[in-house]
Order: C-alpha cells, then structure tokens, then sequence
C-alpha cells in the first residue's frame, strides 16, 4: 500500500509548515493543523494559497502550516489591505488569512471593516483569545467586561464582537468557531475557502499561558463546559452529490455556495437560527452576548453578495497574467492623444 | 466713460512704448465662482497665439467664498517661473480689489465690474469699468448659469485691449468643453458681446499687447497631475489604491479617465485595471504593496500628510522588498500646513521614510514632460530595485497648467526585474529569496500563484535570512542590512542622472524639482549682473558621483529649494561631508513658487 494522496496526488506532509514557535497547547496549533488538513482534504494547490497575517502570535502561524504556499507576514492590523491587493492583482489566488484580536479588534478595525464591506476574497481567520500574548498578558478588545487577568488587573470595558461588526459591515460570511472543536473548524474553514467573498471566521483560541483560567470565557475549561453549536456541521464538495435523504425538513439547511459546493447544516435546535437571514444573525448575536452563551456554528452567510473584482468591473484574467503588450498601449495611443493636446492642430 | 469712434487699438497713447508679450495679468475672483474656466481660455488662446505662457492657480482650502488669484505670465522669451508683479488686474473678488490696486504699478491696468461703482483712487493707472451684470443680462442665457458665464466678460474685454485673436478663444472654449456645441455658444456669446461692447466704447490707455509668435508650436499646455497619470498608463499600471488629498486627488482622476480610455479590454468593455479608494494612506499603500508583491504594477498618490501614514508600510516594504511606486504631489507642511500651496517640504521625509535604517530612491520631475518620463520609469526602478520609488511633485507642478514639448513613448521595453518562473525554478532546483546571487544586492523573486514546490517564500518585515526565514541571528541582521545598502548603491546608477549645465564659473546651483523655471531665469538674471553660474539639477536621489565631482569642480555651491531648512542641502552635506564647507542652503518657503526675483537677489547678497 503507497502513502495517501489527495486528488492531485499530493501527500498531507505537502501541506505542512515549519515547527510552531507559540506555547504548547495553544488554540492558534490546532487551528494551523485544521488548514493543512482542510487544504489536503479539498485537493487544494499549495502554490495557488497565499497566507497572510498581521502581527501577533496568530500572526507568527503562517509560518507553521503551508510551506509551499507564498506567504506575507504584514504590519500589525493591516493584513487586509495586503489582502485586497494581491487578489486584486491576481484574483486567482486563495487568501487565507490569519489574524488576531489585538490586530483585528483594535489597532485593524478600520481596515478589517472595509475589506469586509468591498467583500475581498479572503478567508479571515480571527484566533481570537481576548488577551496580548507577545507583550505578556494585557487585555485586548474583545475581553469580556468585568474579566481579571494576573497583571492587568480587572477590565472594565465591554467588549468588541467581531461577529457583530463584520455583520454590519455587511460580511457576506460570519462564522464563530471554538479551536477545541476540530470538527467544526474543519468543515467552517472548507465552506470559506469555498466561499467567493470575504469570509470571517472568529475562533476562540485560548491563551494557555496568559488567558486560560477558568473565569475567562476564552479558555479551553469554559470554551469545552459551555459551547452551544447552533448546527451540526459537514462541508460536502462540488464532485459529491447532496444526499437528498438526509435533508429532513426543518432539520437540515443546505446552503449552496457558489462553485456548486454545499454547506449542509442540521439544527440543533429547529427553532434557533436561519444563517441567510441577517436580522436574526444580529438578534443571535445580541442574545448570546446577553445570556453569557458561547454559540458557535455558521452565522450568517450571503452567497450572492458582489466581490470587489466584479464591483470594480475588471476582466477575468489575472492582472499579473496581462502580457507588457496589454500593460502598456501602443505608440499609436499616445500619439492620438498628443495630437488632440498639442499646438495648433 | 466716454464713447470712442476708432477702434481701442488705434488709440493707444503714442507716448508710451508698446509692451508686447511679456507681462503678468492677475484675476482676482472669488472661489467657487466659475473662474477657472474664463482663466484656462485666456491662457490656451494666448499660447494658441504661440505666445509663451505659463498659468499658476493661488487658490484656498474652501470650496467656495474665498479669495482665488489667477496669474497669467506672457514671456516672450520663455520663461515660465512664478512672476510676482502684475501689470493687469482683473479685480473681481469686492473683498480683495483695494489690496490687488494698491499692488499695481504705475502704467498697470484695472478691470473691474462697473456695478462697484468704485473710486478711482490712483491716478498713475488705467481703469477699465466692465458692465458684467448688464453684458450678461442681455444674452439670454438661462437664468441658472449667468454666474458661470459672468467671467466671460472680462475675457471678451480683455480680448479687445490686448488683442487676443477671438477665433483663438472659441478654439480654447471648444477644448475646455470637449467640443460641446451649447456651452462653447453660450460662453463664447458672452466673451463676443463684451468684446464688441469694449470695442465700441472703451479708449485704451495702457501699453499692454499681444502678438502673434510661433513659439508654442507643436507643443502642449497641461498639468502635471495629468501627465504623471498618463506616464504611468505607458508604464503599465494595473492597481492603483488611494485616498482624496489635495493637491494629488486630481492624479488618480486622471488615472481613471486614462486608464478607462486605454485598458479597457475591447471585446468585453471590462477594465484591466482596478483602482480602489481605499479608507485611508495606510490601506492605500498596503493595497499598494500587497499588489506590487502579487506582481502587479501598483501605485498611489499622496500628499504630505498621507505620506506620514505610509511610514511605517514604507520601512515594510524597503525591508520586504516589494515594487510599488508612491507619487507624493508635496503641499505646505507641517501639519496640515497650507493644503492649497506647493512646497518642496518633504525631501528628507521621503528619502528616510520609515523606522530603523530606512531609505528609498526618490525622483524629482521638473515639468510636465518629465512628470510623464518618471511615470513610466518609476515601475521599471521599482521592480528592477525591488523597493518602494517615491515621486516628488509638489502643488505648482500638480495642478498648475505647464507648456512642454510633446511626451516622448518609453524608448525602453518594461523592465520587469529578476523574478523566476517555474521554469527557472526548476532548472535551478530553487532559490534563496535575499541571497545576492548577481553581487548587486538584488535578490531573485517569485511571484505567488507560481507552480512548483519550491517558489514559495514568506516576505515579512521580521529579521530574516537569505531563505526567508525568521531569524534572530545577529550574523544574518548585518550581512542583510549590507546587501541592502549594496542594492541601495546600485540604486545610484540606476536613477536618472542629474542634469548637468557647466562652463567653467566659479559658483554653481543645485536644484530639482520644479524650482528649475526659477533658476533658469534667475541664472540669465545674474548673467547679466555679471555673474556666471554653473548648474546641476537633481533629477532624483540617492546622489552619485556626478554631483561630487560638481561640487568638487565649484568653490560656492548653493542648493536652491522651496522649503524652509534646506532639506536639500542637507542631505548633500551629510552624504559628501568633506564637501559640506562649500555647500550653501538657500532655501524659502511662503507657499508660492520661488520666483527669479528672489533668487537672484539672494544670490548677489551672497556673492557681493
């Protein structure tokens, strides 16, 4: 028996990064192992993946998954504009984009909202553990009120939900996940890789050395007593067909995405979310954040939504693929249009 | 006024001298009231006439009820640099016309509208009351548009005094208007009444005149905004990012109208282009960068302020080595300074933008016709080096229009630098990204989206190796930093080199930019003061053995800049410091162009 290929014969070992540098048992690890293993499972080229982050501890993980992929590790917050130009410039291009809630909740709010409301192509992972690592246990945007951490003592502000202001900014893809539940992660990262548009993806990655006790809802103790996945989740391929026995009505919702692959989410509980109504994504939200609740699963999703490239008009082929003919028009060109400004013609 | 039965022309008082073509007219209007149309019609009918022109906007931060001045210098020998006197006034802002007369010289001339009813309080001018309010009740344009058309007024009366070849203005009008028959009609019916209006009842009593020349033929009147947009169409610009700040807005709007024109794919009407307006200059240039790492052609344009927000991507992507090319149309700084006036305020700041031991190439275009030469070659310095090009225009340049012979096509094919295919890839059996294969401290880079196993790498503002990889290793921090600075020397040959003017004087200049029209002049000025210049013009930096031996070869060498510490000079000193003894900053910065005047007054105070 040979060693196990995907559909373009490559090894899962084709997909691994170098040696992670973060602590042991951090969330961001796993979630790096969900990429590489989502990457081998959906037959995706390493070439055709670009990795971005911004500054952070999440930051550092592109380093750690994805070795023959291109990656840029960019300035702190400013991932999205990285982003939005190297799949602009080159559209074919899959964007995997890691980031943290220092980079994104904070100092990159600006920018994480506008990538968002021009609908980049992007799978924007957001390792969110409430907590600055790299300069050693300050409070970051997203910690919850009222939280104590050894150093900075208790926080008294509310928290950013990164959910809530990707949605209004119109996300066309929202989704909150919890690294301690590999499955779900898995099958959220194939739908947005999937997915045309920007695609959110905040996951509660605890910090286990700074943010991991139990009073944090950002903790792997709280994250495994208390997650309440709104759906039980499976990404099914393009190639597969839908199993139509499986969709049992009012149970089972499959959401199509745009290159014919399928989403298909069975409710927990019948009455508690529809991801394609967004009035009831920002009532979900709200309610949770009320309730303490640690809801996970798809929250929102919009297949329809225009992408930056087809808001902005521009031609299937890749700007980087355009020959220096197609770059640079002809001496005729200029010549016409100097004619039409020069004296006295 | 009394009604003259000859024409004005004919009239002319015979005791003065005829001034032919070499004059400054001055209009006084009120921002937001239509003016610029009036004013860009006299200016391209006077150049029509082959007259020398040169037309500078002084123009408010506000988008209406200030104070505007528009000057139009006439040169029969064709200098262009900012004149400060005026011999014509067409006073037409009430709130400023006291200051403008007081302003005029003795023989000067005032037009202002009859409806003022104002004293004529200097007897050593010429007033010329012009009924506008009547001129233009009388046509019958809409009721809506007679404050856009009420400049035209002093246009058609203007044409009279000094002979302006009416035929010429409807041609200026048709440009202005790209040929639309019912503005040109309506304007031009306004200019024609009171031209006829001034003919039959004005008697000219000042020395003022135009005549046809044949010194603009074949050439074109346009701002640089316009021509460094149109240059980087020819260098194959495909992203452009950007956020709105004056004076450098007007450079993406033309980048969108050329772009739209000429890379529009003809067979599905889609661009092969995109142009984002990004949140702010730090999105701008990450775009920018993001795109130029990708492998497209990027840029951005900015101003001061905007160029502060790209500081810390700029170290990025000097220490990344990514290509992208930043214009930076330079305004009145600090702060928010004077956003409406030009200044050469930000040399050093671009030069070292960025933390740590940063430094970039940076061009200085003189003129239009450069600014369109810099547009195209900026890309290919930009991929060949690698790092982020900085382009210095400043507001005067920008936005003001300037007569330059016509735009010369690349003579060069694009450069697009050392990037490996998977071909190459493979017969090389990979590549170190920062490694200095070649001994010019360019690495080989490959773009994302290349197939094969081993194209990849991660570019990163983290200290790294010659692989790519993070590194803490003080070894891999200096032997990078001193690839860097190799690379940043055979920037030095790369750019374009200074423009050099000698014949043997003992002092020379050194200037760059758009302060060329003032040195020019100032240097014929001197001349004729009986003191020689020599005189080198920077056309871009980091300097090179050019401007040392220039120095060398001088006992004086004053550094010419519109800014207020001599930012210039400064840099020459500090990169030639056994030099800096004979190096001498003259520099000045009131928002306005420097003018000949200045210059060569402050040059006698030094030499005499």
């Amino acid at each position: 028996m040979g060693t196990r290929v995907n559909l373009i014969g490559l090894q899962r070992n084709d997909y691994k990064g170098g040696d992670s540098t973060l602590c042991q048992g951090c969330g961001h690890n796993s979630i790096s192992n969900q990429i590489v293993a989502v990457c081998y499972d959906l037959s995706i080229n390493p070439h055709d993946v670009i990795k971005l982050s911004g500054i952070g501890c999440s930051s550092k993980s592109p380093a750690y998954f994805l070795n023959r992929s291109h990656g840029f590790n960019a300035l702190h917050g400013r991932m999205p504009a990285i982003a939005t130009g190297s799949t602009t410039a080159n559209n074919r291009l899959i964007a995997i984009g890691v980031s943290g809630d220092g980079d994104t909740g904070s100092i990159g709010l600006g920018q994480f909202k506008h990538m968002v409301r021009r609908n980049v192509p992007v799978v924007y992972i957001v390792e969110n553990n409430g907590v600055y690592g790299l300069t050693k246990g300050q409070f970051s945007a997203t910690a919850d009120i009222g939280q104590e951490l050894k150093y900075a003592g208790m926080n008294e502000l509310p928290p950013i939900d990164i959910c809530l202001e990707a949605l209004a900014a119109d996300a066309s893809f929202v989704a909150r996940s919890f690294a301690g539940d590999s499955k779900q992660v898995r099958e959220l990262l194939k739908a947005a890789i999937r997915h045309r548009g920007t695609a959110v993806l905040d996951i509660i990655s605890p910090c286990v050395t700074f943010n991991n006790h139990e009073s944090s809802t950002k903790s792997y103790p709280y994250g495994k007593a208390h997650e309440e996945p709104l759906q039980d989740i499976t990404f099914i391929p393009e190639q597969e067909p839908i199993i139509v026995d499986m969709m049992e009505p009012g149970q089972v919702q499959a959401v199509e995405l745009h290159d014919g692959s399928h989403l298909v989410l069975k409710k927990l509980d019948p009455d508690k979310h529809d991801p394609t109504d967004k009035m009831a994504a920002f009532r979900l939200i709200e309610e949770a954040r009320e309730a303490n609740q640690f809801i996970t699963g798809l929250i929102y999703v919009e297949e329809d939504r225009p992408t930056l490239a087809e808001t902005s008009h521009m031609v299937d082929t890749p700007l980087v693929h355009l020959t220096d003919e197609q770059l640079r028009p002809p001496r005729e060109k200029l010549d016409r249009l100097l004619d039409h400004l020069t004296c006295c013609n | 006024m009394s009604n003259v039965q000859s024409s004005p022309i004919d009239s002319l008082l015979t005791d003065h001298q005829p001034i032919v073509n070499d004059f400054q007219i001055m209009i006084a209007t009120v921002n937001g009231s239509g003016s610029q149309t009036a004013n860009t019609a006299i200016l391209r009918a006077l150049f029509r006439m082959g007259i020398p022109v040169s037309g500078k906007n002084i123009f408010p931060s506000n988008i209406q009820g200030l104070p505007t001045w528009f000057t139009i210098r006439l040169s029969k020998d064709g200098y262009t640099a900012r004149r400060m006197d005026y011999q014509i006034l067409v006073a037409m802002n009430r709130t400023t016309a006291a200051e403008d007369i007081k302003e005029l010289p003795p023989q000067g001339v005032c037009l202002y509208p009859e409806e003022w009813q104002i004293q004529h309080d200097r007897d050593d001018i010429t007033y010329y009351p012009i009924p506008v309010k009547a001129l233009v009740d009388a046509s019958d344009t809409p009721s809506n548009l007679t404050s856009y058309v009420s400049n035209m007024a002093y246009v058609g009366v203007l044409a009279t005094l000094l002979n302006i070849d009416m035929e010429q203005i409807r041609f200026a009008l048709d440009f202005h208007f790209d040929g639309k028959a019912k503005p040109v009609n309506m304007n031009m019916a306004i200019v024609t009444a009171a031209y006829e209006w001034a003919q039959d009842n004005l008697a000219k009593t000042d020395p003022y005149m135009v005549e046809p020349m044949d010194k603009t033929q074949g050439m074109l009147l346009l701002d640089g905004n316009s021509a460094g947009a149109l240059g980087s169409v020819f260098g194959g610009v495909s992203f452009s990012a950007w956020y709105p700040i004056t004076p450098s807005t007007s450079m993406i709007d033309s980048l969108r109208a050329y772009l739209s024109d000429l890379r529009t794919d003809p067979e599905t009407g889609l661009a092969t282009y995109a142009v984002v307006q990004a949140e702010d200059e730090i999105g701008a240039i990450g775009m920018v960068i993001g795109a130029g790492w990708a492998g497209a052609r990027a840029m951005t344009a900015t101003s001061g302020p905007g160029l502060s927000l790209m500081t810390e991507f700029a170290g990025l992507a000097y220490y990344a080595e990514v290509p992208a090319v930043v214009w930076d149309v330079q305004r009145m700084g600090p702060s928010t300074g004077l956003p409406t006036r030009t200044a050469q305020g930000d040399v050093l700041t671009a030069y070292f933008l960025g933390h740590g031991d940063t430094k970039h190439p940076v061009l200085f275009p003189r003129d239009v016709h450069e600014a369109f030469e810099f547009g195209w070659k900026a890309f290919d310095l930009a991929e060949r080096l690698q790092t982020p090009i900085f382009v210095l225009s400043d507001l005067d340049l920008g936005m003001n229009l300037w007569m330059s012979e016509p735009f010369d096509y690349p003579d060069t094919p694009m450069d697009r630098g050392k990037v490996l295919t998977a071909e190459d890839l493979e017969e090389l059996d990979g590549f170190a990204r920062y490694a200095d294969v070649d001994g010019d401290g360019i690495g080989y880079r490959t773009l994302p989206g290349t197939d094969h196993p081993k194209a990849a790498y991660l570019a990163r503002g983290t200290g790294h190796n010659e692989q790519a990889r993070y590194s803490e290793r003080p070894e891999d921090w200096v032997k990078n930093m001193e690839r860097l600075n190799r690379k940043f020397d055979t920037a030095r040959s790369l750019i374009p080199a200074p423009d050099v003017d000698e014949a043997g004087a003992e002092i020379g200049l050194i200037a760059y930019g758009t302060t060329h029209a003032c040195v020019v002049e100032a240097r014929d000025r001197l001349e004729a003061e009986g003191i020689a210049t020599d005189y080198l013009r920077l056309r871009a930096l980091p300097l090179n053995g050019v401007t040392r031996d220039f120095i060398e070869q001088h006992s004086r060498i004053y550094v010419v800049e519109n800014n207020t510490d001599g930012q210039m000079a400064q840099i020459i000193r500090m990169e030639f410091p056994d030099l800096a003894p004979r190096v001498f900053s003259l520099a000045y910065s009131d928002g306005l162009p420097l003018t000949p005047r200045w210059l060569t007054a402050a040059v006698l105070e030094q030499e005499r």
